[in-house]
């Protein structure tokens, strides 16, 4: 670790992006000097750079998942590729674990990748002429892990992603889940630290894709990666985040867990983006409850703080009576009215 | 009115039509009218070449060179060293293969020279006996593929040896077993090459397009004059031009590996080299094989041809055959070369999708099952020759080596039928054959030597200009001007009418063909295999039936020509017919059209692009045959590069005709191709 981090170990962000910008287009550099840091995509575009990133700053703790959201050309996938130095950045600073990637050699970054990185593509990007236990362990013979052991592990990892009895599949004989699933299982063979997955769903089917998403939620809860995880599906980013940056023209316009992105949307983009979205999907009780009033009559009911508002109105409503809201070691904390499930679930965005 | 032209394509053509009518009526043949013919102002080109080519054979860069005879320092020139010593090495390794398979000394004698040899008459390196070959085969097969291919390999060798014809096969074996690889791995390296830079892209683009549409008889007398007389030689030839298509496919293949499967690459941790061999190599490895495939059988349709300049084998029996008309002959030499491509062929192509069984947990014997077999049948195959030797008192040991044409042969069959077609159908035959050259074929040719120049050129650059553009009428316009400047324009002219007519006849036929299967998915795979089969042979093979039933003549030329180049135009057909999107049809067919209006409005229209790429080729197809079927005895460009080939100094005109030749494929090329790419990105297919 270079000494010159001053953040300590324990809480250093594993990813962190201070004034990112990619641009491209042949004078990129130039434009960007004489802009001063302030970009503005449309003049930009006019003097023929395109404007990929512009100046994202964010962090990314241990263990956590990030979702980057945006609509299709808001520079998702250029984010994504600016960490994994896919791309080179134009300009800012990007850390991993405390190291500059940006100015790694190109022996330190394979490094990196071979050790730490796990990546998925959207188009699953595996090698046609591999079976499904080749492409496993593709990464682990890369990295010149024996024969024997890579194989073994990669057997692992099949069996991990549910693929056992497939093995000396090619992938032209699997269909699009199950090429995913290959696609998956390769990334984490390694055992990354950080595992990046560009639109792993979006070229699947919307029944095979909720599928995928549960095996990804287990998966995760079995591994605790931390993950960069992009999507052009807010119901995706709902169902995993657990904080979403929400993109638009290379610009990251709000970066907050769920809940504060639909409840206080900073910008208009983001309020547009966000008035669709049911909120008793991303709502927690605990944002809706009431102080703990003795005198009223509760019901036995008791319910989590932490609960998703969607998962337990059916509950509340059958009880008749407030129900008790409790926190994690079971202390009451509030009281939980059948009106206020009401209006979240049918009451405009002005009551609240 | 000139807008209403520039509007209408079909304007245009009326048009430039009666432009070149009139130009034909009006100008009078003269040999001083520059309008008539140019002046061959490039005449001396050949000249040059020759001398440039003498120069650096003979005196370019001397260098010192040591002479064990004289004991002492020679000047001797830097290029005739080189490929001095690249043919011996080519040659070494052809006759170890060729001794490995036959028994001989050459190999012996490379390490000890011939005194030592003649001495010791006991060092002669003894051949395998055909049984282990054969044997051999089987078991390789079966290693590889499985049943089928082992029983393949099998049939294909038993059939060369019982038939007399072991020894001109394995020495036609032996060298493709040589040129094949290296062509292989030069296409490869520079396809590879080419990927990575786009200077070498661009260099070698218009390299490959000239070699890959020169006639195969023109490479034959440059290769000679470089590196002399024999199986090297051929083998050099066979490279040369079995190379182009490995480039194209290696190319082609890597630019189509996606952007993703490389990133994931490099995610996951790839070096430069290891994603080269370990990602994009493999990925790009589907056109690769193509490729491969097409190297083969390049390098057995080259058997032939490279006869001419010394390679032994079964090309070289081939020719003496057709030379002298024994077409029974002919043809089991054919199906050899036929076998021989298509084992080649398959077991290339198994060898490459070989899978590893990871989890096998096999002993010794288990492991090394093939390889035990084949020792096994060594000792067995050479037991039994060894007894041979005193079972057969009599004759050749037939359980060692079968001489040559010492086998069964059907010959006699096969000249029975043919003497009795020509009994039978004699008049017919010659009457047909009468009616076609004078009533068709003479009229045709006069009208294409009756065109002054300057019609010629103002139509085909029209078209050009019609169809692709002014870039396409330039392009055009420089490619014939070239051959316009030698003194062979006439000549050129000829081999051009013999090529219209054929590609003509050819796309009617491949047309129809194609369209008729295209309608049914069994018949759709029957074609297909068929035209894949038919495109093995190599093309001398299709000279075999049309000498038989016509004889010496145009006819037989203009047939061969007809089925050779059928099979690219029947291919590209239903390949295009096919590709047209279901949807479509139904739509067609919902709306209540007839099928031949919707093979006319819809599927045509659509498919057309993808066909008139296989006119494309069918127009390369036909020139090959054209200058190949001078054999036959024609009177254009084929003729004289086959003289040149007799000739010393025949290197200038064997380039310059062979040029010539390329540029009328290229301009026919550029043509179609721009005019294709333009349609299909206008329909928006791919
Ligand atoms: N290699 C490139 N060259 C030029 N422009 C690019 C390149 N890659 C992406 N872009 C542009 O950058 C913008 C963001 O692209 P991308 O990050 O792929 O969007 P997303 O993944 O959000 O759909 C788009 O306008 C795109 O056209
Ligand atoms: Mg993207």
């Amino acid at each position: 670790m270079p000494s010159e981090v001053v953040i300590s170990e324990t809480d250093q962000p594993v990813v962190q992006c201070d004034s990112v910008y990619k641009i491209f287009g042949d004078n990129a550099i130039r434009m960007l000097q004489s802009a001063n840091g302030v970009v503005d995509s449309k003049s930009f575009h006019e003097a023929g750079c395109i404007v990929g990133v512009n100046n994202a700053s964010f962090e990314v703790n241990t263990g956590e998942l990030l979702i980057i959201m945006g609509l299709s050309g808001s520079g998702k996938s250029t984010l994504l590729r600016c960490i994994s130095r896919l791309t080179e950045a134009t300009a800012g600073k990007i850390f991993i674990e405390g190291e500059d990637i940006l100015s790694m050699s190109s022996k330190q970054l394979i490094e990196l990748r071979r050790n730490k990185m796990g990546m998925v593509f959207q188009s699953f990007a595996l090698l046609p002429d591999k079976t499904v236990l080749e492409n496993i362990a593709f990464p682990l013979q890369i990295k010149g892990t024996g024969t024997q052991e890579s194989i073994k592990r990669a057997k692992d990892m099949v069996d991990l992603v549910g693929l056992d009895g497939r093995e000396n599949y090619f992938p032209r004989q699997l269909s699009g889940g199950q090429q995913q699933r290959v696609g998956i299982a390769r990334s984490l063979a390694v055992e990354p630290d950080i595992w990046f997955l560009d639109e792993p769903f979006s070229a699947l089917d919307p029944l095979i894709r909720k599928e995928m998403q549960d095996e990804f939620l287990r998966l995760q809860s079995v591994l605790s990666k931390t993950i960069l995880f992009v999507t052009h599906d807010f119901d995706e980013a709902l169902r995993l985040a657990d904080r979403i940056a929400i993109m638009k023209d290379g610009v990251i316009e709000q970066l907050d867990t769920p809940a504060n992105i639909v409840l206080h949307p900073a910008t208009d983009y983001v309020d547009k983006f966000t008035k669709e979205v049911p909120r008793e999907r991303i709502l927690r009780v605990e944002s809706i409850m009431d102080p703990v009033d003795p005198a009223e009559d509760v019901s036995d009911l008791r319910i989590s703080k932490d609960a998703i508002i969607g998962t337990v109105a059916e509950a509340v409503f059958s009880a008749g009576k407030p129900v008790t809201v409790v926190d994690k070691n079971q202390t009451v904390v509030g009281a939980l009215h059948a009106s206020k499930v009401v209006s979240v679930l049918f009451g405009s965005r002005a009551e609240h | 009115m000139i807008d209403a032209i520039l509007q209408n394509r079909k304007l245009q053509f009326v048009v430039l039509l009666i432009v070149f009518t009139l130009l034909c009526v009006i100008i009078t043949p003269s040999d001083t009218n520059i309008f008539w013919r140019l002046p061959p102002l490039i005449k001396g080109l050949p000249l040059a070449i020759n001398d440039s080519v003498e120069y650096l054979m003979s005196d370019w860069f001397p260098i010192d060179i040591y002479d064990p005879e004289i004991d002492d320092y020679e000047q001797k020139p830097l290029l005739s060293q080189i490929t001095r010593s690249l043919s011996s090495v080519i040659l070494f390794l052809i006759n170890l293969i060729r001794e490995l398979l036959l028994g001989g000394v050459k190999t012996i004698v490379t390490f000890t020279g011939w005194d030592w040899a003649s001495e010791n008459t006991w060092a002669r390196w003894p051949a395998l006996p055909w049984t282990v070959v054969a044997s051999g085969a089987v078991i390789l097969g079966y290693a590889l593929k499985g049943l089928r291919l082992a029983i393949l390999a099998g049939l294909a060798f038993v059939y060369i040896a019982v038939f007399g014809q072991w020894e001109p096969s394995m020495e036609t074996l032996s060298f493709v077993l040589i040129a094949a690889p290296v062509s292989v791995f030069l296409g490869l390296v520079l396809g590879v090459w080419a990927y990575k830079s786009r200077v070498v892209e661009m260099v070698l683009n218009p390299i490959l397009n000239v070699a890959q549409t020169m006639p195969h008889f023109s490479y034959l007398v440059p290769v000679t004059v470089f590196f002399g007389i024999g199986d090297h030689a051929g083998a050099i030839a066979t490279v040369i031009f079995a190379t182009p298509p490995m480039v194209r496919l290696t190319l082609l293949g890597l630019k189509k590996v996606s952007a993703e499967v490389i990133e994931a690459g490099m995610m996951n941790g790839c070096t430069e080299r290891q994603l080269l061999y370990r990602v994009q190599i493999p990925s790009a490895r589907r056109d690769m094989l193509i490729g491969v495939n097409q190297v083969i059988m390049q390098c057995l349709a080259m058997t032939v041809i490279a006869s001419f300049i010394g390679a032994k084998g079964l090309g070289h029996n081939l020719l003496l055959a057709l030379n002298q008309l024994r077409i029974g002959q002919a043809l089991e030499l054919g199906i050899c070369i036929v076998l021989i491509a298509v084992v080649l062929d398959r077991m290339s192509l198994a060898w490459a999708n070989k899978q590893t069984d990871y989890f096998a947990d096999l002993s010794f014997v288990a492991r090394h099952k093939f390889s035990l077999l084949f020792l096994a049948v060594f000792m067995a195959g050479t037991i039994l020759a060894y007894v041979g030797t005193f079972l057969i008192k009599e004759g050749p040991n037939y359980l060692y080596l079968i001489p040559h044409n010492k086998g069964i042969t059907t010959e006699q069959f096969w000249q029975a039928g043919v003497d009795w077609v020509w009994e039978t159908f004699f008049y017919v035959l010659k009457g047909f054959n009468e009616w076609l050259i004078k009533g068709v074929l003479l009229p045709i040719k006069n009208a294409y030597l009756g065109m002054p120049i300057v019609a010629t050129f103002i139509l085909t650059m029209g078209i050009a200009y019609i169809l692709g553009g002014v870039r396409s009428s330039l392009i055009v316009g420089a490619l014939l001007l070239f051959i316009a400047l030698t003194e062979w324009w006439d000549r050129a002219l000829i081999t051009a009418y013999l090529m219209t007519v054929g590609v003509v006849v050819s796309t009617v036929f491949g047309v129809i063909a194609g369209t008729l299967c295209a309608q049914n998915n069994l018949a759709t795979r029957f074609m297909l295999t068929v035209c894949d089969t038919l495109q093995t042979f190599p093309s001398f093979i299709y000279l075999i039936p049309v000498i038989m039933l016509f004889g010496i003549t145009d006819t037989s030329v203009l047939f061969a020509v007809i089925v050779y180049a059928t099979i690219p135009a029947t291919r590209y057909t239903i390949e295009g017919l096919r590709s047209v999107p279901a949807q479509l049809h139904e739509a067609g067919s919902m709306s209540g059209v007839s099928w031949l209006q919707r093979w006319l409005t819809i599927e045509l229209p659509l498919s057309l692009p993808h066909m008139m790429l296989g006119i494309n080729q069918t127009v390369v197809f036909a020139l090959f045959m054209v200058i190949i079927a001078a054999m036959i005895g024609t009177d254009d460009l084929g003729q004289l590069i086959l003289k040149s080939l007799s000739d010393r100094h025949g290197v200038g005109n064997g380039l310059t005709l062979g040029l010539c030749v390329a540029f009328i494929g290229l301009a026919v090329d550029q043509v179609i191709r721009t005019w294709a790419d333009e349609r299909k990105r206008l329909l928006g297919i791919d």
